[in-house]
């Protein structure tokens, strides 16, 4: 039999978009130390339903740390104290007996609060609508092994695309920036061949749209921190060259048309 | 027992020989000029690999497409979370796979319960898949030379599967989901998300649209189109227990069947043999470890039952790699449905590992020592992670444990060679309908089949159906049918939240996937089925009179989400359950105790049960309507399956 731990939590209640919200506190006993993050809030619900009050609302859907709908900030950290893990696969062992844990939603002007701990992230969509992808029509494709891709570059862009679009890094951002997100999309595509026709196009559509929901980078670093996918910062460093480069040579490609 | 063909089930196989039929068939197809596609309205119901796709091409074609999906995002359908890879017949290692040996492959895995000319089509469009998703930026592994890598997978002995690391469901995904992006913001796909539908309308026999509800503001909304698609996935949370995402549900296509769509083959559901085994009672679901894991990892138990030592302590010769020793031409990777029987059987003979008893080992310790921990970390670091944070154990040390649990569908909404459903103008993609599995999936052909249907297949059999519409303008979404669907759904939704029980939504869902796993799980038997019937409408009523929804239906309510899919998964598994009672065979997925050979393999009945089961909705979930198509094997032999 597993241990188990009482603990306390204070979360964030919040009935409808643009409404008042508040902390309460709920007590929660006789928590598994097996149980994940999630699981322990399916039991506080369950509980709360026999009271009559309405169930914490939080976004979840594959918890296994790959769909990206789950995020919250726990003790104030993005996805809580597990490095490279989101708050899915976050389990219970990471806490003690006599807790106090604080749950709040993602805090950011362009993420705003649907309800409770959810949150409205569209505006990654719309990043990726203004030029996160490779304008291939289904059918006009070459043949796949026609130009090869050294397994290096395969691999770092394999690194960024491994991004789960959560969040985290915007909510865990001093300014909420969304540099990490979009750079990984970004880089994803820039590094491979496939990518390079659009690139600095791409650069150029990504990082405006970015701006004109999120605020301004730093340099802080804490969003690699608070990614559970641990993408590299190195990837804005990529986005921000080509985005200068970028500004150049389309302003220089618009005087030759 | 002769099994004849059904007028309402017409597969519209075209003639000719298998690998003509579908260029022909492309040929012979009706078209849609590009300055008349942006005069048909198309609705798609989903946005994993086969909506999003679907989607994408239909957007890029010029029709004009309305997307739909419950999530916040277009990227989070459950296509997501696939991890080992998409089978495709390049034979770019040169180790004699061809089109032909796919299909054969897909046709035998399948217990030879699935259409050949489907199965063959899909074998032929895999590669093009391949080609589109590196086109489109999808990093699959390469080797050094910077051409694509292939792994083996289950069922196949050639490597023919594609792969990025553990996570090819999610890179292909992204894949669709960016070229999706681009029609969105080219304005030929609109998006609606957080978006649920809740009933399909049919009009004058024809579907016309479907009602959803908006499940931020609880709105309930008409939309109308030329045609609808559904690529809503499949039903594996029917048993509570899966490792399927937690909002992974059937109303859509349930609605859909209640509206006239025949479902086919409810009982082949697919136990998966690699997943982390339950650690409690309030599991919420389960993970998968990909199949992938079988190609350098060993399955074992401790050759005596009750062996209390450690995995370390039990010496080579104490141990029984039972595949290898039972299944010595295919080892470790035999078929998921022979892999997941042959460790039920050790459990159930007290062979089973971990404090409960209840898995069986998956062993690197062999790989590790002829490849060294980095390329095992570099074939499989993410999920030898996963595993190490939900376990709390390092597989690099210690074997894993592993169990089968229900992970995939392979029945679903009957279509035909078009992949339209019985109702004219509803056509299911993906896990959604039933067409190309049979009895039993192999690994890596999930992603194949979701991404054929949505890329290669709807683009060519829609426009088809479309073309005699020209000038034709969509139902309104006003017109009468729409009015009273809009109304029976927000009655339904009212009638959830007005029962004012004392037991939640989850209570019942855990309980209805218990009768489900202990009575229609990895082995059925007359008895069990029968008990299950009784138990589901009981419990169902109980659900009816004593459960408890809070809040309104006017605000974001996820117990009111929830309740509405429970209620209808409960229908789907009494269908499920009858179909499994009415399928007096063994084969794939679907284990009937009573129809085993005598070393305990399933045994076919192809003389009784060479036929697709098709189910009709009579108002009554006791007593559907059967309707069967008969299969024709022309070109693969049928033979009892042997991987030994």
């Amino acid at each position: 039999m597993s241990k188990t731990l009482d603990l306390t939590l204070k979360v964030w209640r919040q009935a409808e978009p643009g409404g008042a919200g508040e902390m309460k506190t709920y007590a929660a006993e006789g928590i598994s130390e097996d149980m994940s993050f999630l699981e322990m809030l399916d039991v506080v619900n369950d509980r709360l339903a026999g009271t009559g009050e309405e169930p914490i609302a939080f976004e979840h859907d594959c918890r296994e740390g790959i769909c990206g709908s789950c995020g919250m900030m726990i003790n104030g950290r993005a996805h809580g104290p597990q490095a490279g893990t989101a708050a899915c696969q976050l389990h219970m062992r990471q806490f003690a007996d006599g807790d106090t844990i604080t749950i709040e939603p993602w805090r950011a002007a362009a993420f705003p609060v649907v309800k409770d701990l959810v949150v409205n992230r569209s505006a990654f969509d719309r990043i990726v609508e203004a030029g996160g992808y490779i304008s291939v029509n289904t059918g006009a494709a070459p043949e796949a092994n026609l130009t090869p891709v050294p397994k290096e570059v395969a691999d770092a862009a394999f690194d960024a695309a491994a991004c789960i679009g959560c969040g985290a890094c915007v909510a865990a951002c001093p300014n909420s920036a969304a540099q990490l997100f979009t750079s990984a999309k970004y880089s994803a595509l820039s590094l491979l061949p496939q990518g390079q026709p659009e690139r600095y196009k791409r650069a150029e559509a990504m990082v405006d749209t970015m701006e004109e929901y999120f605020g301004s980078c730093s340099n802080h670093g804490e969003c690699k921190e608070a990614c559970p996918k641990s993408i590299s910062l190195d990837y804005i460093a990529i986005m921000n060259r080509d985005y200068i480069k970028a500004k150049r040579k389309n302003r220089r490609l618009a005087a030759q048309r | 027992m002769t099994i004849t063909a059904d007028p309402l089930l017409t597969a519209g196989i075209p003639p000719g020989p298998i690998e003509a039929k579908w260029d022909q068939h492309r040929f012979d197809m009706k078209l849609v000029a590009p300055h008349n596609r942006r005069r048909f309205k198309v609705i798609v119901v989903g946005t994993g690999l086969a909506g999003g796709a679907a989607a994408a091409t239909l957007g890029e074609l010029g029709y004009d497409v309305h997307a739909f999906t419950f999530h916040d995002s277009p990227r989070r359908a459950h296509s997501i979370a696939a991890q080992g890879g998409i089978n495709a017949a390049k034979n770019y290692r040169g180790d004699g796979d061809s089109t032909f040996r796919l299909f054969y492959d897909t046709v035998k895995g399948g217990d030879y319960r699935a259409r050949e000319a489907n199965v063959y089509r899909l074998a032929q469009v895999s590669s093009e898949i391949i080609d589109q998703c590196v086109a489109q930026g999808v990093p699959f592994a390469r080797e050094y030379g910077g051409l694509l890598d292939n792994r083996s997978f289950g069922g196949a002995q050639v490597a023919r599967t594609f792969y990025a690391r553990g996570q090819t469901g999610q890179q292909l995904l992204l894949g669709a989901y960016q070229s999706l992006a681009r029609q969105i913001h080219a304005g030929t796909v609109t998006l609606y998300p957080r978006a649920e539908m809740l009933d399909l309308v049919v009009k004058d026999g024809l579907a016309c649209g479907i009602v959803a509800r908006h499940l931020q503001t609880g709105e309930v909304k008409s939309y109308s189109a030329h045609a609808v698609i559904l690529a809503t996935g499949g039903y594996s949370n029917v048993f509570y227990l899966s490792t399927n995402a937690k909002a992974c549900n059937a109303t859509a296509i349930w609605r859909a069947h209640r509206k006239g769509a025949l479902f086919a083959n409810p009982c082949f559901t697919q136990i998966h043999p690699t997943c982390i085994p339950a650690s409690d009672e309030f599991q919420s679901k389960l993970t998968l470890m990909s199949e992938s894991l079988r190609n350098d990892g060993r399955i074992w138990v401790a050759a005596q039952s009750d062996d209390q030592r450690a995995a370390g302590d039990i010496a080579e010769d104490e141990r029984d790699y039972y595949l290898e020793r039972r299944y010595p031409a295919f080892g470790n990777l035999v078929p998921r449905d022979v892999a997941s029987r042959a460790s039920k059987t050790e459990v159930d003979a007290g062979r089973g590992v971990g404090t409960l008893k209840n898995g069986v080992y998956l062993d690197f310790a062999a790989s590790i020592g002829r490849l060294g921990e980095d390329t095992i970390k570099e074939r499989y670091g993410n999920l030898f992670e996963m595993y190490e944070r939900i376990t709390g154990e390092n597989p690099y040390r210690v074997p894993m444990r592993i169990y089968p649990a229900v992970h995939y569908t392979m029945g679903g909404l009957w279509v035909d060679y078009d992949l339209q459903s019985t109702i004219p103008g509803l056509f299911v993609g993906g896990e959604a309908n039933f067409s190309d599995h049979g009895a039993n999936r192999l690994g890596a052909s999930a992603l194949m089949q979701g991404l054929a249907d949505g890329y290669f297949v709807l683009p060519y059999t829609i426009p088809n159906y479309l073309s005699p519409l020209l000038g034709t303008p969509p139902v309104p979404a006003d017109d009468p049918v729409f009015t009273a669907a809009e109304a029976e759904v927000t009655d339904r939704t009212q009638h959830l939240l007005a029962i004012g029980g004392t037991r939640t939504v989850d209570h019942f869902h855990r309980e209805l996937g218990k009768i489900m796993w202990d009575q229609c799980g990895m082995a059925r038997s007359r008895t069990t089925l029968e008990k299950a019937l009784g138990e589901i409408p009981a419990l169902k009523a109980e659900f009816d009179r004593d459960l408890r929804v809070l809040g309104s239906a006017e605000t974001l309510n996820q117990s009111l989400e929830k309740a509405g899919r429970v209620a209808d998964f409960f229908e789907l598994a009494e269908l499920t359950c009858l179909d499994a009672l009415d399928r007096e065979e063994s084969c794939g997925g679907h284990f009937r105790l009573e129809h085993q050979t005598d070393d305990g393999e399933a045994l076919r009945h192809d003389d009784r049960f060479a036929h697709v089961s098709a189910w009709g909705w009579t108002g009554d979930p006791g007593a559907p309507a059967l309707h069967t198509e008969p299969l024709e094997f022309e070109y693969v032999k049928l033979a009892q399956r042997s991987y030994k």
